[in-house]
């Protein structure tokens, strides 16, 4: 292959893995900007959407079969049933916690973690599972650089989920709602915002997102694990923070920024794929040195 | 602002039954006893399950310090255990050093490590540490699954047990009384450390960290130290975990031991050095007894943790009076 096939596969490659980097992200940043938390459980969640595609597809497959319409109907019914999940966690682990010191409602998140990897390994006995849906190899040749269909379905999903959120938050009564609470819960309490109910919402569709992000996932790459939502939590992260922790349109390009970064930083003389990970999380920190706030974040003072 | 928090006390809730310095005195000879004619009472299997028990009760106490005393989360301390490990593993294998010089080293190195780590992020958001602490465990585990002098996915074999004044440090009971010594020094170290002005500044810090900044302690500082004294702390057990085991390997230093060493820490909970042990103890005994649920135990350690948040955040040591 010649370099420039080679670069233009890895801008495809980036690409995929940027956008399920970007739809992680996403929950990662609606949480903390509503609830100023961290929510480690968030890349687990990924990973029970994952799970629960896998179930929802040989659930609809008698009818729908284990093609494209099979996998639409799973990560559909993947995510609203994450979402709820988000939201029950929410209410029973987070809710209490949120007057907390800033060091129980980490630890708690952790443990909500813990619980949501440890559940899914005793129920899945700790095994690679194959996640095969019939999707095919075919694709278009675009200038001689392949590209499948998978790949184009995938960051065209995930395009369009994150044009929908983009609409619904600046659009809808429910966006504002949230906007107004990540900027002064207290104050849109007085205003006649139902709080509680704003958080569960942004919940629910953090979860959602990362439950979508996880289907695809399992059906693009053909397996699942109990483990996989550890990495890309701790990825998610690193581009919530590129783009600016607390900013929507941050977390999108942060996503794509890192899923980039990583396909052609793996193309660097010295950095092979087993370096990958040491080199986001090299990433990360430097950005946290060089520019904390991000890419498109609000310099943030630390509480009062 | 946080809830109000009695100044941690060694002994909790048990100050009430144990309110003179006889009781404790006589109290704390019971223990060291049982302690020490262990080894004799319960076989050589429990020896090594004891061995491994203080070994975390080292780790656990090193993490209280920065966890506990500083109130910083670290998810990533089984790289400090990694860092102390490997240092001893790759000096006296690859150069022949002897184990005794290359303990100064492996705490240099984790120390440095500390610096660099907590350097940069301790001057942000707490939440930040959390993860980038998460990461760099995961840094350290993957280069030493892929660094040739780290020995890549089979580690370092061979390492060669310590002699000391002529004694050869190599059974199993041998092991344990010199973790027995480390950790009744680490526990003499923590009690210093909590009464000390640095003690007092961890104090001021995790509880109001702009009054205390405002009454002059200089936060960033204070919590490096108490990164870097944890990393101590993590490399000592680390180097001595290398040559009671003379085998490493990477998968000894995964996320899953951070997250064991932390639940030791808030099991027990955080800031009291006996519930700290408790913990260590718990962790490590816990799945031994649970042995047939297979993975199963780990559920319920993550079930339990979560309920310990929830429930009782100042974990299963009795709470001291609020004085």
């Amino acid at each position: 292959m010649t370099l420039t096939a080679i670069l233009a596969q890895q801008l495809v490659n980036g690409l995929v893995l940027g956008s399920f980097y970007a739809l992680v992200a996403l929950g990662y940043t609606m949480v903390f900007g509503v609830v100023k938390l961290l929510n480690f459980a968030h890349g687990d969640l990924y990973m029970v959407g994952a799970f629960g595609g896998f179930i929802a597809l040989s659930l609809v497959s008698g009818f729908a079969g284990v093609g494209w319409l099979g996998v639409a109907l799973a990560i559909l019914l993947s995510m609203i049933a994450v979402g709820f999940l988000g939201v029950v966690i929410e209410r029973i682990a987070y809710a209490p916690m949120l007057k907390a010191p800033r060091l129980s409602i980490l630890i708690t998140a952790l443990a909500v973690s813990l619980v949501l990897q440890n559940g899914v390994l005793t129920l899945s006995n700790g095994q690679v599972m194959a996640f095969s849906p019939k999707l095919g190899f075919a694709g278009i040749d675009v200038f001689g650089l392949f590209i499948n269909y998978k790949q184009i379905a995938l960051a065209g999903t995930a395009a369009v989920l994150m044009l929908g959120l983009e609409l619904f938050i600046s659009r809808t009564q429910y966006g504002r709602a949230m906007r107004a609470v990540s900027v002064d819960k207290d104050m849109s309490e007085l205003m006649g915002i139902d709080v509680n109910r704003v958080i569960a919402l942004t919940f629910f569709v953090g979860s959602a997102l990362a439950a979508a992000a996880g289907t695809m996932a399992g059906a693009y790459y053909g397996s699942i694990w109990y483990f996989m939502g550890f990495l890309i939590g701790l990825k998610a992260f690193t581009a919530a923070v590129i783009g600016g922790i607390g900013s929507i349109p941050g977390a999108m390009l942060g996503g794509l920024t890192l899923g980039l970064l990583e396909s052609f930083g793996t193309q660097i003389p010295g950095i092979g794929s087993e370096w990958k990970d040491v080199f986001s999380f090299s990433v990360l920190i430097v950005v946290l040195v060089l520019k904390p706030t991000g890419l498109l974040g609000k310099s943030e003072q630390e509480r009062m | 602002m946080a809830e109000y928090e009695p100044r941690p006390s060694a002994w909790g809730g048990l100050n009430v039954l144990l309110d003179t310095p006889a009781k404790r005195g006589i109290a704390i000879g019971c223990v060291l006893l049982v302690m020490a004619v262990a080894p004799m009472l319960f076989g050589p299997y429990a020896t090594v399950i004891l061995t491994n028990a203080l070994l975390y009760s080292i780790l656990a106490l090193g993490l209280n310090i920065v966890v506990g005393y500083a109130g910083l989360l670290d998810l990533g301390y089984a790289a400090f255990f990694a860092v102390g490990a490997y240092a001893v593993g790759i000096l006296t294998t690859t150069f022949g050093w002897n184990f005794w010089a290359t303990l100064p080293v492996a705490v240099l190195a984790a120390m440095l490590a500390g610096i660099i780590i907590g350097g940069p992020t301790l001057r942000l958001r707490s939440d930040y540490l959390a993860i980038v602490t998460l990461g760099f465990g995961e840094i350290v585990r993957i280069a030493a699954r892929n660094l040739k002098i780290t020995g890549a996915a089979s580690g370092i074999t061979g390492i060669e047990q310590p002699w000391l004044f002529g004694w050869h440090i190599a059974t199993p009971v041998d092991f344990y009384y010199v973790f027995l010594v480390l950790t009744i020094i680490g526990i003499l170290v923590s009690v210093r450390l909590a009464n000390s002005r640095l003690g007092r500044a961890w104090l001021y810090v995790r509880h109001d960290e702009d009054a205390a900044e405002a009454m002059g302690i200089d936060r960033v500082r204070v919590k490096l130290a108490a990164y870097v004294i944890g990393a101590i702390y993590g490399s000592i057990g680390g180097a001595f975990f290398a040559v009671n085991f003379t085998a490493i390997s990477p998968e000894s230093f995964s996320f899953k031991q951070s997250t064991l060493f932390l639940m030791a820490v808030i099991l027990g909970g955080m800031g009291k050095i006996p519930g700290v042990i408790l913990g260590a103890f718990v962790v490590v005994l816990a799945p031994e007894l649970l042995r047939d649920l297979g993975s199963f135990r780990y559920l319920i350690f993550a079930v339990g943790l979560l309920l310990i948040m929830l429930y009782r955040p100042s974990g299963i040591w009795p709470v001291g009076n609020r004085r």
